[in-house]
């Protein structure tokens, strides 16, 4: 920006102005593109149904569905907590809809709105036992995680009598519903899934949010030093809260999209590990583990990476059996390079 | 805010009244008391130093001016009203900005972020931070106090001691203080930066900001303040006024006189011909 303030007479000279390229260096997402450029091109040499511009849909949807969860898992990230709840909440969000429009013979979008009362509830729950007895957020939603993945499957075999959720297909309110948040449309012959947009618009606004607004400066705050922020009036525990219940509401937009993509039903042990997939697209796309630091369009190229690796390795005709071991690699240089790019950016 | 509002108006038709008093101040954690009977005012234009000793119940006195924990016993009144704090707001919003040892800054977080942390401009139906005019304010705002910036997209992590002090000084100024509490602002500081951090400390006071200044260095606090406390195990021990003391009055006070002196003698049993042996070795040589 242009500054119209003349600098004073003691102006420090040991400092010198830095270049785009610094800068550009300095964004927290940096390494993360710079890994899926090369992933890429990797790819695209190694597995030749890759380039077929079909597959495109694909490889987005993959990405689309952990994306989705790493919008808000970024955002609680860079506030300096972590949620291990957030995969099997996924499915709890899923289950309640299905189960409660099923058991009372509800219109589906009944059973959609009692879903995202109590995802908001379980992130909300989360925040305030955590900031109430302020343990670390590793333990209090790892101790949600088992309450909710023993929930899903108790409750689930209660009402049902099997491990999946009945079928809801065939009542009210379902194909509207399913055009919501479980569709498909072709874009210049590529079959798009509609949670692909979706994601591309929540990336937009969460970034926009984290970036441009008031509430993005507190996030960041929050989890840089909570201390500090509560010291010039940002209140910490609302954030946090807040940031819990976002993870809430768009584990209630997985869920739905789970229920409605599987013709409305719901397997209760899914979702599990889930959570860690999420956290791993947060931190490859330059989000600090410690809080404070971190980009929501990072963790979209970070999802993007593990839905490239993920079908690459298929592509490539690879045995599957190597995809998890593919992430592990992946996390750890994406890790030691955003460490490199960090220090260098620093050091300008 | 009528608080501040009120609070403003009175201040500029009596200069000189107390903006904030303590009275017999006392809080109390369990069994422990931290600080007990502890009586102070703050009056606009100059500058109240508190010192004391590790553990003497400086950091309890300023937590409670500043709104982080409530008062057990005693009153407390800001502008002739008596307060109870439940939260670091309220302080501000009556006109009390603190400036903590750990600066309250969050280091990842670029320069002007931090300036405006918990003010920020917004424009737009969408409220979106309004950047040009906070990168703005900011740049004039550190200028108008001889800090320069060049690039205020660096972290505050990145900045020195002294640098850091100043933005959170400035950034109090800005937001209205009537009143800044200072905690050991040159605690961490070199000579030179101590005395860039002291020389904000007296711009600050001519502004006619009513200053608490604590600090266990009784040479700074001589060098700015118009009154001392001497803080000692959560008692006052002292309370005077510039006029009533010297500089080596305060450092014994402050040091603990007749203990200190206690100590030296000990020392001196102990080291005396040792001390005495090297000097006459470098001598030598």
């Amino acid at each position: 920006m242009a500054s119209t303030i003349t600098s004073p007479a003691s102006a420090d000279d040991r400092v010198s102005s830095r270049s785009i390229g610094a800068r550009l260096l300095s964004r927290p997402e940096i390494g993360s593109l710079v890994g899926a450029a090369v992933i890429l091109v990797f790819f695209l040499i190694a597995a030749p149904p890759f380039r077929d511009i079909n597959n495109t849909g694909t490889i987005l949807y993959q990405a689309a569905l952990i994306g989705v969860m790493a919008v808000p898992v970024s955002l609680l990230m860079i506030g300096g907590e972590f949620d291990l709840s957030a995969g099997v909440a996924v499915t709890t969000s899923g289950l309640t809809a299905g189960i409660f429009a099923y058991q009372l013979s509800l219109n589906v979008w009944v059973g959609l709105i009692v879903a995202l009362a109590l995802s908001l509830a379980i992130g909300a729950f989360n925040g305030w036992l955590l900031m109430r007895t302020g343990l670390p957020s590793f333990l209090v939603t790892l101790g949600t995680f088992f309450i909710l993945q023993g929930l899903n499957i108790a409750v689930t075999r209660l009402t049902s009598g099997a491990v999946a959720s009945n079928s809801i297909s065939d009542m009210d309110g379902f194909s509207s519903a399913k055009a919501v948040f479980a569709s498909e449309f072709k874009l210049g012959g590529v079959t798009i899934k509609i949670i692909v947009v979706w994601w591309i618009v929540f990336v937009a606004i969460a970034a926009w949010v984290l970036l441009r607004t008031q509430i993005g400066n507190w996030i960041f705050a929050v989890g840089g030093d909570a201390a500090a922020a509560r010291a010039v009036g940002v209140p910490v525990k609302k954030v946090k809260i807040g940031l819990f219940m976002a993870v809430g509401f768009f584990a209630w937009f997985a869920g739905m999209q789970l229920l409605f993509v599987q013709n409305g039903v719901v397997q209760s042990g899914e979702g599990v590990g889930k959570e860690f997939l999420f956290i791993i697209a947060a931190v490859v796309g330059g989000c600090l583990l410690t809080g404070g630091y971190g980009s929501v369009v990072g963790g979209a190229v970070g999802a993007l990476i593990f839905g490239m690796v993920q079908l690459g390795v298929v592509y490539a005709g690879w045995n599957a059996d190597w995809f998890k071991t593919f992430l592990g690699v992946m996390l750890l240089l994406a890790t030691i390079v955003n460490l490199v790019v960090r220090r260098q950016a620093e050091a300008r | 805010m009528t608080t501040t509002k009120s609070f403003a108006d009175e201040a500029s038709a009596s200069p000189n009244t107390p903006i904030v008093m303590l009275e017999e101040i006392g809080k109390s954690y369990g069994s422990i008391h931290a600080i007990r009977g502890v009586s102070l005012s703050v009056r606009q234009g100059e500058i109240t130093c508190v010192l004391g000793d590790n553990g003497a119940g400086k950091s309890t006195l300023i937590k409670i001016i500043a709104g982080l924990h409530d008062y057990t016993s005693g009153r407390m009144s800001v502008n002739g009203e008596e307060r109870h704090f439940s939260s670091p707001r309220e302080s501000l919003d009556s006109g009390i900005a603190t400036v903590y040892q750990d600066l309250a800054l969050a280091p990842l977080m670029s320069v002007w972020r931090n300036f405006f942390l918990g003010n920020e401009l917004t424009k737009g139906p969408f409220r979106q931070l309004d950047s040009a005019t906070m990168k703005r304010i900011a740049q004039e705002e550190l200028a108008k106090m001889g800090i320069s910036i060049p690039n205020l997209e660096q972290p505050v992590g990145k900045l020195s001691g002294g640098q850091r002090q100043c933005v959170a000084i400035a950034r109090a100024i800005h937001f209205g203080a009537k009143v800044l509490i200072l905690d050991e602002p040159t605690a961490a500081l070199g000579v030179n930066q101590s005395g860039v951090v002291l020389k904000y400390v007296v711009k600050a006071r001519d502004a006619g900001i009513g200053v608490i200044f604590i600090t266990h260095n009784p040479h700074h606090a001589y060098l700015v303040g118009n009154h001392f406390v001497v803080l000692k195990l959560g008692r006052v021990a002292l309370d005077t006024h510039r006029s009533e003391i010297t500089l080596e009055q305060l450092t014994t006070e402050m040091a603990g006189g007749s203990e200190l002196e206690a100590l030296s003698h000990e020392l001196r049993d102990i080291d005396a011909e040792v001390v005495v042996d090297t000097a006459v070795e470098e001598d030598r040589t």
